[in-house]
């Protein structure tokens, strides 16, 4: 017993404590509107209670593992990830119209969930590899270290997912040192190229932009998902109608209710003020993760923590806007707050690699 | 290896990262703040609006349709009834396609090709979200058959609906009316009156009769029972219940049994009757022969039997009694005879001379008596009681059209009575301005002459004949002639009369309208031209016959019915009241193509007059029931 206590607290001196109260705070609001979302049932409750323990303990596992170590896993993850891509392009089964899936024999994998963390691990290995020497062709490897797996995701297609993946490989060049007139250059030449992107989109990505400028257009169709998330958010008022007592979410108006809506259902329940409880939670989790990449002794600690605290961000800030009907509907989990397992096992491992930066600070100078 | 760069370089990397770590930090602060100022946009300043949204999406109103007031005659018996009865209904869009679920339902139930024709065109008439009917009135047995295969049958429903049945049957139909489903102009009618609301959750409207001129009365309000429902439409719970409000019933001055009298007398003619109360305007009897069953309608007729009642030359779907015009021959005589009177153009023991025809001066067209040879020296009542053609010639001619015109207009002549019933003709009483305007042409004397005897232009309706006669009957008053004497609240089962609509007295003379009395009196009175009508009453009746010409006959050619093909044949007019001395009811009749009013019209009136007045029934007849008070 003594032995394994004491395993216990050498694995918690690598967890950040801020950063764990607050994580585990958001937790906690998602347990009580899963609750309600999936109208008490104790299959979802016991799932979701399942998934945060195997997530957290994935985590707490991942701040014990030091940088340098994490670092290493960079390139091998991100070959991986690649040739799977291209195995998904070749062999990869057909769902929805979208070639994304890869039958693994035993179970079906979308590689492109792989290259949310392996896509931010190859760049900043490879970044903090070439710190002395950095010159503009490193930026341009870089770039094409992002442009490869994001056209591959981009064919399949699911622009969603390639856009997030893009943003998290130019947040890390951004904190690389990206120079401005590139970020500016490339901004405007992107605002540039729109009509020609508007052009090569699918039907049903344009569908769904042009729902989301004028949901009425179609009520039972695409725009009823966004029609009853703006319902139920705005029909919350100030302080909600209370802990299940949301008439959208416990009448079945909002879809995918426990999932990707379930803003909808905890703005219907808590209103203005959980909704500014919430987003002043996931800020401190930025916060903290800046700060935490502002004191990183290496490159590769600065550049993981900043890029996934910003991701998280994107990931928060892509889900709550598509369901306040600002974005349009992409298939993004709100991080943190929705039910499945895959998406926050990734996240909080991400999390587990900012608390590793932090925590192996001292023992690396040392 | 990091620690083998020079120091220099990576505090300028240091600060160059917190910068951008700063960039981030206000890029992270302001896509913050764009999501909370949206939810403040969505949640206090469009809260208002969206909370409106949220309880329409989940409050819904499910209409509950008032029962429908009853229909009673004058001793409360039944003329429409309501029965609820299962209805087989389909929705439009049918997951297998129409035909498909027509063929699966008629395996499993029988459909007859009269209810698919109906269905068919139910169809064409419904709305895009309602079930149209194609069975009505299921047996228990088909109902469970139904219930049995629902599962297979999606789009198929069996509704308990609220029915009428008109158990008085064809007699009865021109009076009653019938209830029909609301089609797209009833919809508009509705919308455009601000009571479509109303009639959410209702399938049936009046269409014609009582029915529809009652409507608003009848149906009553519907009630709305506030559900609570979720995203697919199921009802969750029961919110609360506003309860519909039952339609009044109506009772009527009609007399079921006296109606049934009347229709039995008419036999096999065709032909309208009505009887008024001269004192209330009461209608006692209504006949409109032939009739049809009002219940074909009730749920929809199928097309070839419409068809069939609509292009029947005896035309049954036509009121004779509101609708029919008809020149009124000699029944205009009475009221000829008072307006000379008292526009002084006569007196009452003034005599003319009848050789049998009448001639205008500077003329040698003869205008002449119905007798061959004249009635020879005549006075007014017996120009009235043997229809003395001449005497009337002579009599419009000395008044002139002007003032003959104006006088018959205060009885009514020529313009609608009011009835509580839709549909009614003015008929038409004709004046030299009429001509001018409708046929730009002069009034010629002739014209003049003819009227005197109620030939011509003057068409008028049964009704009005009626409603003029009652005038003479109850000494110059203009009655409204009304069906429904009182309402029931169907909550405080209290009835309530409703006004009678008596105009101001007209002024007669006494002595003048005692004369045109006596005069009718007389035409029920041996040497009178109806008196085998009168023979053995017990009671007094005063009457007049008339005869409406068909066809015209030829200068010099007589009239021979038997030469002429029987729709050629004149119709038989006849107005009277009884008992004479202190009328308590007036008859209109006309029967087309019947020939002398007094043989074939006036006989009808006499079965009426017995019945109301002594109880007694023709020999021949046989009522149901044993309720009769004889």
């Amino acid at each position: 017993m003594p032995r394994t206590s004491h395993w216990i607290l050498r694995g918690l001196r690598h967890v950040d404590g801020i950063l764990l109260t607050l994580v585990v705070l958001v937790l906690g609001i998602s347990l009580a509107v899963v609750t309600s979302a999936s109208g008490q049932s104790a299959a979802r409750i016991s799932g979701h209670l399942v998934n945060m323990g195997l997530a957290l303990g994935v985590m707490v596992m991942i701040a014990n593992v030091p940088p340098h170590l994490l670092s290493k896993v960079g390139p091998p993850l991100y070959a991986a990830g690649v040739v799977l891509l291209v195995g998904v392009a070749l062999f990869g089964e057909i769902r929805n119209g979208a070639r994304r899936w890869l039958d693994l024999g035993f179970m079906a994998f979308q590689p492109s969930e792989l290259l949310k963390l392996a896509l931010p691990l190859m760049l900043a290995w490879y970044f903090h590899r070439n710190e002395a020497v950095l010159r503009v062709k490193h930026y341009l490897v870089g770039g094409v270290l992002l442009l490869v797996p994001f056209l591959l995701i981009l064919r399949q297609p699911d622009l969603g997912t390639a856009l997030m993946i893009g943003a998290s490989g130019f947040y890390l060049l951004f904190f690389a040192g990206l120079p401005w007139k590139v970020i500016l250059g490339g901004g405007a030449l992107g605002a540039a190229s729109l009509p020609l992107v508007w052009g090569m989109m699918h039907d049903y990505q344009r569908q769904r932009v042009l729902t989301l400028l004028d949901p009425s257009s179609d009520p039972l169709g695409a725009g009823y998902h966004i029609i009853q998330s703006t319902i139920a958010i705005g029909s919350g008022g100030l302080f909600g109608k209370g802990w299940m007592q949301g008439t959208q979410n416990q009448l079945d108006f909002i879809p995918e209710r426990t999932t990707d809506f379930i803003f909808a259902v905890f703005g219907e329940e808590f209103g203005y003020a959980g909704a500014i409880l919430l987003v002043v939670l996931y800020l401190a989790i930025v916060a903290r993760g800046l700060v935490i990449a502002a004191r990183a002794p290496t490159l590769f600690g600065r550049l993981m923590a900043a890029t996934l605290s910003l991701n998280l961000f994107t990931y928060v800030f892509v889900n709550m806007g598509m369901v306040s009907g600002i974005l349009p509907v992409v298939g993004v989990p709100l991080p943190l707050m929705s039910y499945g397992g895959t998406a926050l096992v990734t996240l909080l491992l991400g999390m587990g690699i900012v608390m590793s930066v932090a925590t192996h600070r001292q023992l690396n100078k040392s | 290896m990091p620690l083998a760069t020079p120091l220099k370089n990576l505090d300028r990397e240091l600060f160059r990262f917190h910068g951008r770590l700063k960039v981030a930090g206000a890029f992270v602060v302001l896509l913050a703040a764009t999501l909370l100022g949206r939810a403040f946009y969505l949640q206090i300043m469009q809260h208002d609006y969206y909370i409106q949204r949220a309880e329409s999406n989940r409050i819904s109103l499910v209409p509950v349709a008032p029962n429908r007031g009853l229909i009673l005659d004058r001793n409360g018996r039944i003329l429409a009834e309501n029965y609820s009865a299962y209805t087989l209904e389909l929705a439009r869009a049918q997951p297998d396609g129409l035909e498909t679920t027509l063929s699966k339902v008629g395996k499993l139930i029988e459909i007859t090709p009269g209810e698919l024709r109906r269905f068919r065109r139910l169809l064409a008439e419904s709305h895009e979200f309602e079930t149209v009917p194609l069975k009505s009135k299921l047996t228990d047995e088909e109902v469970a058959i139904l219930a049995a295969n629902h599962y297979r049958l999606p789009g198929v429903e069996v509704k308990a609906r609220l029915f009428r049945n008109y158990q008085a049957g064809p007699g009865m139909a021109h009076v009653v009316g019938f209830i029909g489903r609301i089609n797209d102009r009833d919809l508009k009618g509705l919308r455009d009156s601000g009571r479509a609301q109303n009639y959410r959750g209702t399938v049936h409207i009046g269409k014609t009769g009582l029915e529809q001129s009652y409507e608003a009365l009848l149906h009553g309000r519907t009630g709305f029972d506030q559900m609570e429902t979720d995203a697919s439409g199921r009802a969750v719970r029961a919110l609360s219940r506003i309860p519909p409000v039952p339609g009044k019933d109506l009772r009527l001055y009609l007399d079921e049994r006296l109606q049934a009298v009347a229709e039995h007398a008419f036999g096999d003619y065709t032909g309208g009757l009505v009887a008024l109360d001269p004192n209330t305007g009461g209608v006692l009897a209504l006949v409109s022969k032939p009739g049809f069953d009002p219940n074909l309608f009730v749920d929809g007729i199928d097309p070839e039997t419409w068809k069939a009642l609509n292009e029947s030359p005896e035309r049954p779907m036509v009121n004779r009694v509101l609708r029919g015009i008809y020149p009124p021959g000699s029944t205009i005589k009475p009221f000829m005879g008072l307006a000379g009177l008292e526009l002084g153009v006569r007196k009452p023991a003034d005599i003319t001379v009848d050789p049998g025809y009448f001639i205008l001066p500077n003329s040698t067209h003869q205008f002449r008596d119905w007798k061959h040879g004249g009635h020879g020296l005549v006075d007014m009542r017996r120009a009235i009681a043997q229809s003395c053609d001449t005497y009337f010639y002579k009599l419009a001619f000395d008044m002139g059209i002007d003032r003959m015109h104006d006088y018959l207009a205060k009885f009514g002549f020529g313009e609608k009575t009011g009835i509580d019933l839709e549909g009614e003709s003015p008929g038409l009483l004709p004046s030299r301005d009429w001509k001018q305007r409708r046929w730009k042409k002069a009034w010629y004397p002739g014209e003049t002459v003819i009227a005197g005897i109620g030939q011509g232009y003057h068409l008028t309706t049964p009704l009005q004949l009626a409603t003029a006669t009652a005038m003479l009957a109850n000494g110059g008053r203009r009655i409204e002639p009304r069906l429904v004497q009182a309402v029931r609240d169907p909550l405080t089962h209290v009835w309530q009369p409703l006004p009678v609509k008596v105009d101001e007295q007209l002024a007669i003379k006494p002595e003048d309208l005692a004369v045109v009395r006596q005069g009718m009196l007389d035409a029920m009175r041996p040497g009178g031209t109806a008196s085998a009508a009168a023979a053995g009453a017990p009671y007094t009746i005063a009457g007049k016959t008339g005869t409406a010409q068909v066809v015209g006959i030829r200068q010099g050619a007589r009239y021979d019915a038997g030469s002429l093909s029987l729709k050629n044949r004149d119709h038989a007019l006849f107005i009277a009241y009884a008992p004479a001395e202190k009328p308590t009811i007036v008859v209109a009749v006309m029967v087309e193509n019947g020939g002398h009013g007094g043989s074939t019209a006036a006989p009808i009136a006499r079965a009426v007059f017995d019945y109301y007045l002594t109880g007694k029934r023709p020999g021949n007849m046989k009522l149901e029931g044993s309720d009769a008070p004889d």
